[in-house]
C-alpha cells in the first residue's frame, strides 16, 4: 500500500479494500520511522492527521466522495495551515500558528484529503538543495549524502521515500521541479494564475505558483483537479472555465510537435544527464512525435534576470516580518527601529538576509533603471522567445536540472553556483508558462535524472497526457530509493 | 561595481537588518559575487522594450466596493509578540 500511487489508492478505498484511517495510520508510522534519518517533516500530528481520516472515511461511506477523498497529503510548510504551526522553514515563523488555511489546503480539506504534516524547505522557499532550513538539511531518499533539491525538498523526499503518496509544494524558480528531478518523482509549476496562492506565505509574487507533487503524471493531475480554480482572494487568480486535467491521459504522441532547444543540450550539461534526456526524447519520436530543433539564445540570461526581480519583491514582500503583528521578536533592542532591525537579523538564515539585501540594493535609488527594469525587459525579451517558440511546436522538451543531486555541502560556500543550477527551470516563471518534470532514468552514481516538458500558458492537460504516455512506457517512476526501501 | 562597508551599514539600514561590523565583509563577499552574476544583464540591449512587470498580461481586476471581512482583530492579534486593548504594543516612538 506504501508503494501505491494515488490513483490506486483512490480505487482501493472505493472498493472498500482500505480505509483511509488504515491508510493515514500506515504512512504516519513510515513516517515515524524514517523522518529522524531524511528530516523531511517540521511538523506531524497523528490526532490530526487521523481525524481527518476518519471523517474521510464517513464522507466515502455517504457516497459523496471525490478521488482525492481519504488519499494523505504532505503539505510543504508554506502553506498556512489553520492552528497548526505553519514555519516557512524559519526561525522568523518558528512558532507562529496560522489563524487560517490557505487556499489550496481548504480544497484539499473539502475534496477529503488528509493532510499528513507540514514538509521541510529551504527557508521562506529561497534556495535550491533544502539546506538554508532553520530545521536541517532533508536527506535525498535516494543517496543520504546527498540534497533532495529544493526549495520543497521535504515535499520532494517525503514522496520519494513512500511516506507520503502526494505533496504539495510550490514553484518560484523551480522549486517544485528540480527537487522532483533529484528525487526521482514528478512535479508539476502549473501556469502563473491557475493555482490560488491566498494563505501561500509570499516569496516573489509575479512567480509565485502553487504545484503538486507525486510519482505519476496522473496523480498529478488528479491533484490538480482539486486545486486549481478561481478565488477571488488572489489578484492574480485566472477566471476560467473548469478544466479536467486528466482530459488528455488517452491521447497518444502521435503527431506532437516537440521543440528540442539547442541550449538544454549543450555546455555545463553532465553527460548522463544529457543522455537520458536524449533518450526520452527518441521514445516520443518512436511515438510519432515530430521535433523541432529550437534556439532560446537568452536562457543564459534567465538567470541573472531571476536573481534580481525574486529578491527585488522579496525584500518588499518579507518588510512584514517585523516582530509586530506575528513571528519572532528580538528580546533586547534600543528602540523601535533596533527592534525591527534586531528582530530580522535574528529571525533571517544568511540566505534569506542575503537576498533582502541584493533587493533592497537593486531597488533603491540610482540602481532601480539600472537592475530592476532592466531585468523586467529582459523578462519579456525571455517570454517572447516562449511565444515564437510554440507558434512551431506544442511543447518544449529538455532536462529539468544540468545535473543530478549533489553532496549536502558541495554548494553552500557558493551561491551563485548554487543559482546556476536553476538555469532550465527558471525561464518557464519568468515567462508564466506550465513546465513538468519527470523521472527518466539514472546517472552512473544511480541519482534520478528529471526530463522536464514546458508548455504554452494552460497546456497543463497536454502536458500531463504526454508524461502519462511517456510513464505507461517506461518504469523509471516505479524503482524505489535504494537507500530507503519500503 | 563593488559593494563598500559603508554600501553595506546603508542596505542593512535600508532593509532593517542589524549587520554587525565583524559580519560586513562576508556579507559584502557573497552580495557582490551575485552583482556580479547580475552585471551581465546590463549589456543587454533592451531599447524599446517594455518592462514586464507580471506574467499574466491581465488588467487587475476591480471588485464592488464593499465591505467583505469580518472583525478578526482578536484572531489576529492572538499570535502577536505584544498587544494591549487590542493594540499591537511597540517601543515607545514619542517620548
Amino acid at each position: 500500500m506504501l508503494n501505491a500511487t494515488v490513483a490506486e489508492l483512490s480505487a482501493a478505498l472505493a472498493a472498500k479494500q482500505v480505509s483511509s484511517l488504515e491508510l493515514t495510520e500506515a504512512f504516519l508510522e513510515r513516517i515515524g520511522r524514517l523522518n529522524a534519518v531524511l528530516n523531511a517533516f517540521i511538523t506531524v500530528e497523528p490526532e490530526r492527521s487521523l481525524a481527518q481520516a476518519r471523517a474521510a472515511d464517513a464522507l466515502r461511506a455517504r457516497g459523496d466522495a471525490g478521488p482525492l477523498a481519504g488519499i494523505p497529503i504532505a503539505i510543504k510548510d508554506v502553506y498556512c495551515t489553520k492552528g497548526q504551526r505553519t514555519t516557512c522553514g524559519s526561525r522568523m515563523l518558528e512558532k507562529f500558528v496560522s489563524p487560517y488555511d490557505a487556499h489550496v489546503v481548504e480544497r484539499l480539506e473539502r475534496a477529503g484529503a488528509v493532510a499528513l504534516g507540514k514538509c521541510n524547505m529551504d527557508e521562506f522557499a529561497m534556495g535550491s538543495s533544502n539546506e538554508n532550513s532553520y530545521f536541517g538539511a532533508v536527506r535525498n531518499p535516494w543517496d543520504h549524502g546527498r540534497v533532495p533539491g529544493g526549495s520543497s525538498g521535504g515535499s520532494a523526499a517525503a514522496v520519494a521515500a513512500r511516506m507520503a503518496p502526494a505533496a504539495i509544494g510550490t514553484d518560484t524558480g523551480g522549486s517544485v521541479r528540480q527537487p522532483a528531478a533529484f528525487s526521482g518523482i514528478c512535479g508539476l509549476r502549473p501556469t502563473y494564475g491557475l493555482v490560488s496562492r491566498y494563505g501561500l506565505i509570499a516569496f516573489a509574487s509575479s512567480l509565485d505558483q502553487a504545484g503538486p507533487m507525486a510519482r505519476t503524471a496522473q496523480d498529478l493531475a488528479l491533484l490538480l483537479n482539486v486545486m486549481a480554480g478561481f478565488d477571488p482572494r488572489d489578484s492574480t487568480s485566472a477566471e476560467r472555465p473548469k478544466e479536467d486535467y486528466a482530459r488528455d491521459l488517452g491521447v497518444k504522441i502521435e503527431g506532437l510537435r516537440i521543440g528540442l532547444p539547442a541550449e538544454y543540450f549543450g555546455e555545463g550539461i553532465e553527460p548522463t544527464v544529457r543522455e537520458a534526456v536524449e533518450t526520452a526524447a527518441a521514445w516520443f519520436v518512436s511515438q510519432g512525435a515530430r521535433t523541432i530543433a529550437l534556439e532560446l539564445p537568452r536562457t543564459r540570461l534567465a538567470v541573472p534576470a531571476y536573481y534580481v526581480i525574486a529578491p527585488a519583491e522579496a525584500s518588499s514582500n518579507l518588510s512584514r516580518f517585523d516582530g509586530v503583528r506575528y513571528g519572532h521578536r528580538a528580546s533586547a533592542y534600543a528602540d523601535l527601529v533596533d527592534m525591527y532591525c534586531r528582530t530580522r537579523a535574528e529571525g533571517f538564515g544568511t540566505e534569506v538576509k542575503q537576498r533582502i539585501l541584493v533587493g533592497t540594493y537593486v531597488l533603491s535609488h540610482g540602481y532601480y533603471d539600472a537592475y530592476y527594469l532592466q531585468a523586467q525587459k529582459v523578462r519579456r525579451l525571455i517570454a517572447q522567445d516562449f511565444s515564437r517558440a510554440f507558434e512551431r511546436c506544442d511543447m518544449i522538451l529538455g532536462p529539468t536540472a544540468p545535473t543530478t543531486a549533489f553532496e549536502i555541502g558541495a554548494k553552500a560556500e557558493d551561491p551563485v553556483q548554487m543559482y546556476l543550477g536553476d538555469i532550465f527551470t527558471i525561464p518557464a516563471p519568468l515567462a508564466g508558462l506550465p513546465a513538468l518534470s519527470l523521472p527518466c532514468g539514472f546517472d552512473g552514481k544511480g541519482l534520478p535524472v528529471g526530463l522536464q516538458l514546458m508548455g504554452p500558458a494552460f497546456s497543463e492537460a497536454r502536458l500531463l497526457g504526454a508524461g502519462y504516455r511517456y510513464q505507461q512506457a517506461t518504469d523509471w517512476h516505479l524503482r524505489v530509493p535504494t537507500q530507503t526501501p519500503l | 561595481m563593488s559593494l563598500s562597508h559603508d554600501h553595506i551599514r546603508r542596505l542593512g539600514r535600508l532593509a532593517r537588518i542589524a549587520i554587525e561590523p565583524e559580519e560586513s565583509e562576508a556579507v559584502a563577499g557573497r552580495l557582490n559575487r551575485v552583482l556580479r552574476l547580475v552585471e551581465e544583464l546590463l549589456a543587454v540591449d533592451t531599447e524599446g522594450v517594455e518592462p514586464m512587470a507580471h506574467a499574466l498580461e491581465l488588467p487587475e481586476r476591480l471588485r464592488p466596493d464593499a465591505v467583505t471581512e469580518e472583525d478578526r482583530r482578536a484572531l489576529y492579534q492572538s499570535v502577536a509578540p505584544a498587544v494591549q486593548d487590542g493594540l499591537y504594543l511597540v517601543p515607545r516612538v514619542i517620548e
